[in-house]
């Protein structure tokens, strides 16, 4: 049924839908009224899930951490620090291939301290095994937590999985979503089965120490494991398709791509404005295309060079900065496209909530086609 | 050790975790010199050198090679040699 809903409202609703039995979090802004309305939920008996309250985000997912090896659906949420104070607990999460979903609601890394919106906090763990899927709006963002539940629950992947949804621009703007039943969810997301668990009657430890002639093929295992993610995501995606009739198979989403000069690339919400400007430069003629990076974590190298393999150059939009490098989707990209000639120009774009028009996405085509990139984009003129 | 999913492991297993793969000198016990006081099996650290006939025998799957055995021993029985792997 269609509501208009906030977004983190109708993120907390798609949780409950996927009937998590353990949910540890965290307050922080921007991703306060997703867990809010869970307790709520909780609270009023609308949700049969143990809530742990905690006292930090560390504490949040090590909770979650034995709530799931103890063989339960588990979710939480944060966001910017308090996902920076979970970091060494996610490593540990994926290493031990506990398919718990998170919410992050993204937001800027301090300092200096902001609460606004972009991608640093998610791209810093882009190696921490994690599946990462970013959304474009408020619909997809409750959709991809039933997707990013059948994923990591698979037994070929266990492997977690960030949810990622801009702070602000999505998570408190109050958007139309078609949200589904409990039977529809219920056909999608089957209970779920954990692969091994906690149990005293038949004991196991997790996350064993490995010796140097054991740990590189752990390593080795996630890593294969989030490649086949990659079937897994697209398989989830039709399957998701045929029920509901919204079409998530695509790792990565072509916009008027076809006969594009400049091809833009993006993730989240940024892709809604990037579309409206590419629609507005094609009525004037101008050959531009957008691709949406849907699944960061495993990166679509394949499909993007597929998709990218016809244009004469690509503007690659990064809402974060691998500080002393480029931004991360660029190097992703340049990896994705070596040998093909194709040059890759990277913009550093509205980090800590600075906002994008679309003028603004024009302006980063102008540059493009005048081939100046690999630059902090819109920049005050006093650091110049 | 077993590749378990996710790093699991049974019960009593960290002994599969043959430690010995640490060392760098491997200790090398000169029966002729040894005069059975045990001191070596007192001050292992490991707990991996077990007596057999009065004389130290080494567990090398454990020895980490920490050169105390070779260090304490009042006959200077014990030598460290490199141990090529």
């Amino acid at each position: 049924m269609m509501e208009i809903m906030e977004g983190s409202h109708a993120v907390a609703h798609a949780v409950k839908l996927s009937r998590p039995q353990v949910i540890a979090a965290y307050p922080i802004t921007p991703q306060t009224h997703i867990v809010e309305a869970l307790a709520d939920m909780v609270a009023d008996c609308h949700l049969d899930a143990e809530y742990i309250t905690v006292e930090s985000e560390f504490s949040a997912l090590s909770a979650c951490l034995g709530a799931s090896a103890a063989g339960s659906r588990v979710y939480s949420a944060t966001t910017s620090q308090g996902l920076a104070l979970m970091f060494e607990v996610c490593y540990n999460v994926a290493g031990m291939r506990l398919p718990i979903v998170m919410t992050i609601v993204n937001r800027s890394l301090g300092a200096p301290l902001s609460i606004w919106n972009d991608q640093q906090d998610s791209i810093s763990l882009r190696d921490s095994g994690w599946l990462q899927y970013y959304a474009q709006d408020n619909q997809e963002a409750t959709d991809l937590h039933y997707i990013a539940y059948k994923v990591a629950e698979d037994h070929d992947i266990l492997l977690p999985a960030f949810v990622c949804l801009d702070g602000f621009i999505l998570s408190h703007t109050y958007e139309p979503v078609d949200m589904l039943t409990q039977e529809q969810v219920d056909s999608f997301l089957p209970a779920f089965t954990p692969y091994q668990r906690l149990d005293a009657d038949d004991p196991v430890s997790f996350g064993m120490y490995a010796t140097p002639e054991y740990y590189m093929e752990f390593r080795y295992e996630v890593d294969q494991a989030m490649k086949r993610s990659l079937k897994a995501f697209s398989a989830a995606g039709k399957e998701f398709a045929e029920l509901f009739g919204r079409d998530y198979s695509a790792p990565v989403e072509s916009y008027r791509l076809d006969d594009a000069d400049t091809a833009l690339v993006a993730m989240g919400s940024i892709c809604g404005t990037a579309k409206d400007a590419v629609d507005e430069m094609r009525k004037k003629g101008r050959k531009v295309g957008l691709l949406n990076v849907r699944t960061f974590r495993p990166f679509p190298d394949a499909d993007l060079a597929k998709a990218l393999s016809g244009v004469s150059r690509v503007a690659v939009l990064d809402k974060n900065i691998s500080l002393g490098a480029k931004g991360a989707v660029a190097l992703e990209v340049k990896d994705a496209l070596y040998g093909s000639g194709i040059p890759v120009l990277d913009y550093i774009i509205a980090l800590g909530g600075r906002d994008v028009r679309k003028k603004d996405i024009a302006a980063v085509v102008d540059l493009a086609e005048k081939n100046q990139g690999d630059l902090f984009y819109g920049l005050r003129k006093e650091v110049l | 050790m077993a590749l378990g999913v996710g790093c699991t492991a049974r019960p009593g297993r960290a002994k599969d975790n043959k430690t010995g793969s640490w060392r760098v000198f491997k200790p090398k016990f000169d029966s002729e010199k040894c005069s059975k006081c045990g001191m070596c099996m007192t001050i292992c650290p490991e707990g991996c050198i077990r007596e057999e006939n009065g004389l130290p025998v080494p567990d090398y799957d454990y020895c980490k090679g920490c050169g105390l055995c070779a260090e304490e021993c009042p006959s200077e029985a014990v030598s460290m040699e490199k141990e090529e792997k």
